[in-house]
């Protein structure tokens, strides 16, 4: 017997997903993570949960100079998540509730994960 | 008395035997199945390469012009993969860890010896 | 108008089990708010990826963590086998839900000798790893590692119990069951561990589903969600029921995870008596395509696993969220407004698990 969980991805753009957040928000929905997948283009999936069903959204950003809206308006949570983007992907999120500047992951090396990863800092 | 519940835990290890053991007096008897250090039979030894490819941390090095099998003690997480892999099945999980060391020595070696003329031609 | 201080908690601190950085803003031993910062065990496993083929990532996914090392290594693998639509076999199925619920059971009596230990009752918690070597033993007999057990493997497991040894090790998880019924009994009833945990850390339910905890933080708050109950391994087969408390503090969240020691003994007994004879894993062919996301419950609460392959032998892209990293903002929220004294208590009540955190 395969035990495949369901998955529903639902593609948004960039400029939406603060309202669609809200709206997740008002039903009670889980947020559960923040995914980001980066190659040629940085590939941002938001997972939320509700009744043991997991519903995705999916963002997709330039490689050069990404800019993100924050959602901390409605999940307060996400600080973790997009500080953690801010800090290994390089990725400008605007808006943060709660902004670490870059010292969330003390780490020797910049952004290791983008695609151009920085030497570390001697 | 709420004070009791851990009194009579208390006095019944106090009364009775300790709980630990004397090491070094006394060693610890290893199971039949545990996963301690890794040894070979070299004379069904092929030296087809297959372990030194399935090796995760690539501690085994198998020289087949010299006919020699070695070892890194310290790399080697006693993962089990090569036991499985090999074709010939020479390999054998022991039970008992090797030793520690206090300086970074050299890899175990192994050598096959040639075989003798006179066993061949029976 | 009081002055305020900010005073660091870690990285190394005695009671924390792995480093952790707080900076705490006090007013007069009363706590304003908590600022965390991580990175310390940072050891970029997920970049890895690009240079183990998808077979020795097991082997990385499995040493993540030291606690929870098995169902790190079950749930990668079922992430792959979600990827590439593989079908286990039943006692492969059966005998993953033993290893995990031994598993469970190790990391609570682990969780409970800590928890003692954060607020100094040093006996009970000398008392409670007492009781878990036993259970070490059991693992290494079946499994051949005490704490990295090396059985998972993509298609099912690599190493089988006979029936003969499954009777014996139930006798002995009797034992040991009636051993951790004396210790429970202590959490429960004894006035000092009343005292320090009743009313500490309080923690509503809606704060719990907006802050997106996970695990027993969000059951002892009323909340009734565990992932078991998605349907993979054996567990829908097996008699259960999420354990819930509804006293949102310290005191509820430490009978939630001693109802759910019970329960696991529950399921393995149930398990053996289940266990069909069959084959124990079958064969893999093939490279992954696409992406999956895998949840499955750990002791602490639901991990998610997200793979991406194009292919190839190399995946893109592995990714872990693990349930320490959602619990810091409701940690950040309970800190607020406590006791400098209560600080340690309410640290170890969501079970911090960092290398888990940072992989």
């Amino acid at each position: 017997m395969v035990h495949v969980e369901e998955q529903t991805l639902i593609a948004v753009d960039k400029s939406q997903i603060v309202e669609k957040s809200a709206d997740f928000f008002k039903q009670g929905f889980r947020l559960v993570a923040i995914t980001c997948a980066a190659k040629d283009s940085f590939e941002l999936t938001y997972s939320f949960d509700k009744d043991y069903k997991v519903t995705n959204l999916r963002v997709v950003l330039p490689k050069v100079d990404p800019v993100l809206p924050s959602i901390t308006s409605a999940y307060f949570a996400a600080f973790t998540y997009e500080n953690e983007l801010k800090d290994l992907f390089g990725i400008n999120v605007t808006g943060l509730a709660l902004d670490f500047k870059g010292n969330f992951y003390k780490l020797s090396m910049k952004t290791p994960f983008a695609p151009q990863p920085q030497p570390p800092v001697k | 008395m709420a004070q009791m519940s851990i009194a009579k835990v208390v006095a019944k290890w106090a009364l009775s035997r300790p709980a630990t053991r004397l090491y070094p007096f006394q060693k610890r008897p290893s199971y039949k199945n545990t996963r301690g250090s890794i040894s070979i039979e070299m004379d069904k030894c092929i030296l087809c390469g297959i372990c030194q490819k399935k090796c995760p941390t690539q501690a085994i090095i198998v020289t087949k012009a010299t006919k020699d099998w070695q070892i890194n003690r310290l790399r080697c997480i006693a993962c089990n993969a090569c036991v499985e892999a090999c074709p010939k099945k020479c390999l054998i999980m022991e039970n008992m860890y090797s030793p520690a060391v206090v300086v970074k020595g050299e890899d175990d070696k192994f050598h096959q010896a040639d075989k003798p003329k006179a066993e061949v031609a029976q | 108008m009081a002055t305020r201080t900010v005073i660091p908690f870690g990285p190394q601190h005695p009671v924390l089990p792995e480093p952790i950085h707080l900076d705490l803003v006090l007013e007069d031993e009363r706590v304003v708010e908590a600022i965390p910062s991580i990175g310390f065990i940072h050891r970029g496993l997920e970049k890895l990826v690009e240079k183990k083929d998808f077979y020795e990532m097991t082997y990385v996914a499995e040493r993540i963590c030291g606690i929870c090392s098995f169902i790190h290594g079950q749930s990668y693998c079922q992430a792959i086998e979600g990827v590439m639509k593989i079908d286990v076999p039943e006692r492969a199925l059966f005998l993953r839900t033993i290893w995990g619920e031994m598993s469970r059971i190790h990391s609570h009596l682990l969780w409970l000798g800590l928890f003692a230990d954060g607020f100094g009752f040093e006996s009970l918690f000398m008392h409670s790893w007492r009781v878990r070597e036993k259970l070490l033993d059991i693992i290494e007999e079946t499994t051949g590692g005490r704490v990295i057990f090396g059985s998972a493997k993509i298609g099912g497991v690599r190493r089988d119990i006979e029936n003969l040894t499954l009777n014996r090790v139930q006798d002995e998880l009797k034992k040991i069951e009636k051993q951790s019924q004396e210790l429970t009994d202590v959490f429960k009833k004894d006035s000092s561990v009343i005292r320090r945990t009743k009313g500490v850390g309080i923690l509503t339910k809606e704060d719990a589903i907006a802050l997106g905890a996970v695990g027993p933080t969000l059951r002892g708050s009323g909340v009734s969600s565990d992932m078991r109950k998605l349907g993979y391994a054996a567990y829908p087969k097996l008699n259960w029921e999420p354990a819930v408390e509804t006293g949102c503090d310290c005191y509820s969240r430490c009978m939630v995870r001693c109802r759910e020691l019970y329960m696991s003994f529950d399921m393995i007994y149930q398990a053996i008596a289940k266990i069909p004879e069959g084959p124990i894993d079958v064969k893999v062919t093939g490279n992954p395509t696409g992406e999956y996301f895998a949840r499955v419950e750990q002791p602490r609460g639901e991990v998610i696993y997200y793979v991406k392959g194009n292919g190839s032998k190399n995946l893109e892209r592995f990714r872990v969220r693990t349930p320490t990293f959602a619990n810091v903002p409701p940690l950040v929220k309970m800190l607020g407004g406590c006791e400098l004294a209560d600080v340690p208590v309410i640290v170890l009540t969501i079970d911090p698990c960092i290398s888990c955190t940072e992989r």
